[in-house]
């Protein structure tokens, strides 16, 4: 039977019927913050050829979002973040900024390696479970819930010190066995659609399921601002989202498997500059 | 087409109450489909599919969805045509009802496990099935000869 007509051939037939708008993977004019959208893969066996930030996939209109902060509706969050910063909560009397000082030295360069490992706990710590660790155990302070508009203010404020810096995260010794359990996530099918993660990101980017231009789907933008959302958003909330779409019962946000999943996409878009606040649709 | 007669049957005496909802108003149920050399040789329902029906369910987003991934002319006036697999056009001059059917039924059969596209009459293929489908085929077996009646009319 006739079955092996070529996915390349499929990208190449423009149908006259419909639109067809949407990214021209043109790299004119870059994001407020970064020098390059694009990177190298870190070793050869790395599944993608060419590393390409979500931005490269969205549109003129939506990347102009984020070529200019005074533009970007995610900077509002980085400003409560940094509003919040210097404010005194918890038993201990005190604020981020008594431990941490100037965000824009103490935070520079943190946001690029997260998740980092954590001796003391035995584990990796994403973004999130670090800043309440904080709050726990130096500000005797509650929990800010995973997406509650201070959590998403201050994780939006510190990645956003680390602009521009490429994506570092410590991928060997302890953190490999997490790297591993992501990996498995990864290619994992789920759902009644019966996908994985790589089925849409790594085998289809650069084309459209329906109206949706398929990225790399690379965690460098997040906590990242989406039209759709008509706010700012974690990454485990696209995880959740993705997982979703394919009638999966996703993974608890914030729980094992998605920090797991967050190390090993951070892996896999090592080199990428920080991006956050990212604009997405 | 013995095993057709009792669900069909209840189905016109009781108003269809069911058939609708569950892929066990068909014939064949998932577990029984036999495939043959890539193909599935006889109907899910025991009667031939209605191709303007089919046409419905080919493009509504919440059933086979096919346009997120299939270009379609004949649907021209739909907007957002996917392009992860390849365009609908002329498929009814490339296969038989019998191959369709055994791609709808479940492409991994037919393309190998490596294809993005679902199988559309296989239960809980994936781990992690939402509580809402689970144990729940994506589209009943009426809807899949509906469908293959209409990517046959679809000649170049
Ligand atoms: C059915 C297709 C599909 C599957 C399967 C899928 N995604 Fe996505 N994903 C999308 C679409 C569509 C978008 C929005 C457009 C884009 O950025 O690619 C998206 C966006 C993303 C983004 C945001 C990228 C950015 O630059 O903002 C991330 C991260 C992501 N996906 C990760 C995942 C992970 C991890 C999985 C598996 C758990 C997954 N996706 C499974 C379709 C899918
Ligand atoms: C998520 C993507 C996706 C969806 C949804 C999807 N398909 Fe497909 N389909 C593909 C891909 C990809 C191929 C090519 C085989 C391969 O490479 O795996 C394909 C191949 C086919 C073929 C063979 C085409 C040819 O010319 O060789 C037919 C027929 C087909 N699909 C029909 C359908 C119908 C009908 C539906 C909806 C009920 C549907 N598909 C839904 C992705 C999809």
């Amino acid at each position: 039977m006739k079955v092996s007509i070529k996915a390349g051939l499929v990208a190449a037939i423009a149908f006259a019927g419909f639109a067809v708008t949407g990214s021209t993977l043109a790299d004119e004019g870059l994001p407020e913050g970064v020098t390059a959208v694009k990177a190298t893969p870190p070793s050869k066996d790395h599944p993608l050829d060419e590393i390409l930030s979500g931005w490269t996939f969205r549109t003129p209109e939506t990347q102009a979002l984020q070529q200019d902060d005074f533009e970007n509706p995610g900077y509002l969050w980085v400003e409560r973040g940094e509003a919040l910063w210097s404010e005194v909560d918890g038993s201990a009397g005190k604020a981020c900024a008594s431990c941490h000082n100037d965000a824009a030295d103490s935070m520079k360069g943190v946001g690029a390696e997260m998740p980092k490992w954590d001796a003391k706990l035995n584990r990796p710590l994403t973004m999130e479970q670090r800043i309440n660790n904080c709050r726990t155990e130096n500000m005797g302070a509650k929990e800010w819930k995973w997406e509650s508009t201070q959590m998403l203010s201050m994780t939006s404020y510190v990645r956003n010190q680390s602009r521009g810096m490429p994506v570092n995260v410590q991928a060997d010794g302890p953190m490999a066995s997490w790297v591993a359990k992501g990996k498995e996530v990864y290619y994992t099918r789920v759902g009644q659609l019966d996908m994985s993660c790589a089925n849409c990101h790594e085998a289809n980017y650069g084309k459209y399921i329906r109206a949706d231009f398929l990225s790399q789907g690379h965690s460098n933008g997040f906590p990242t601002y989406r039209l759709k959302w008509q706010k700012i958003g974690s990454l485990h909330r696209r995880f959740k989202g993705c997982m979703k779409n394919i009638r999966a019962t996703p993974y608890k946000v914030g729980g094992d498997e998605f920090v797991a999943l967050e190390v090993y996409l951070a892996q896999r878009g090592k080199g990428l500059q920080v991006e956050a606040p990212a604009v997405r649709n | 087409m013995k095993q057709a007669n009792t669900p069909i049957a209840i189905c016109a005496g009781l108003a269809c109450l069911f058939a609708a909802t569950t892929a066990s108003a068909d014939a064949v149920t998932p577990d029984k489909v036999m495939f043959d050399d890539l193909e599935v040789k006889t109907s899910l329902t025991g009667a031939p599919g209605d191709a303007k029906a089919g046409k419905k369910w080919f493009a509504n987003r919440k059933l086979g969805n096919c346009l997120a991934c299939h270009v379609n002319k004949d649907l021209a006036n739909q907007p957002f045509h996917g392009e992860v697999g390849p365009p609908m056009d002329g498929a009814g001059d490339r296969y038989t009802q019998e191959q369709l059917r055994g791609i709808l039924v479940d492409s991994k059969a037919v393309f190998g496990p490596d294809t993005i596209m679902p199988g559309f009459y296989r239960v809980d293929p994936g781990a992690r099935t939402a509580k809402k489908f689970k144990g729940k085929t994506i589209l009943s077996g009426e809807q899949i000869e509906d469908i293959i009646a209409y990517v046959m009319t679809l000649k170049e």
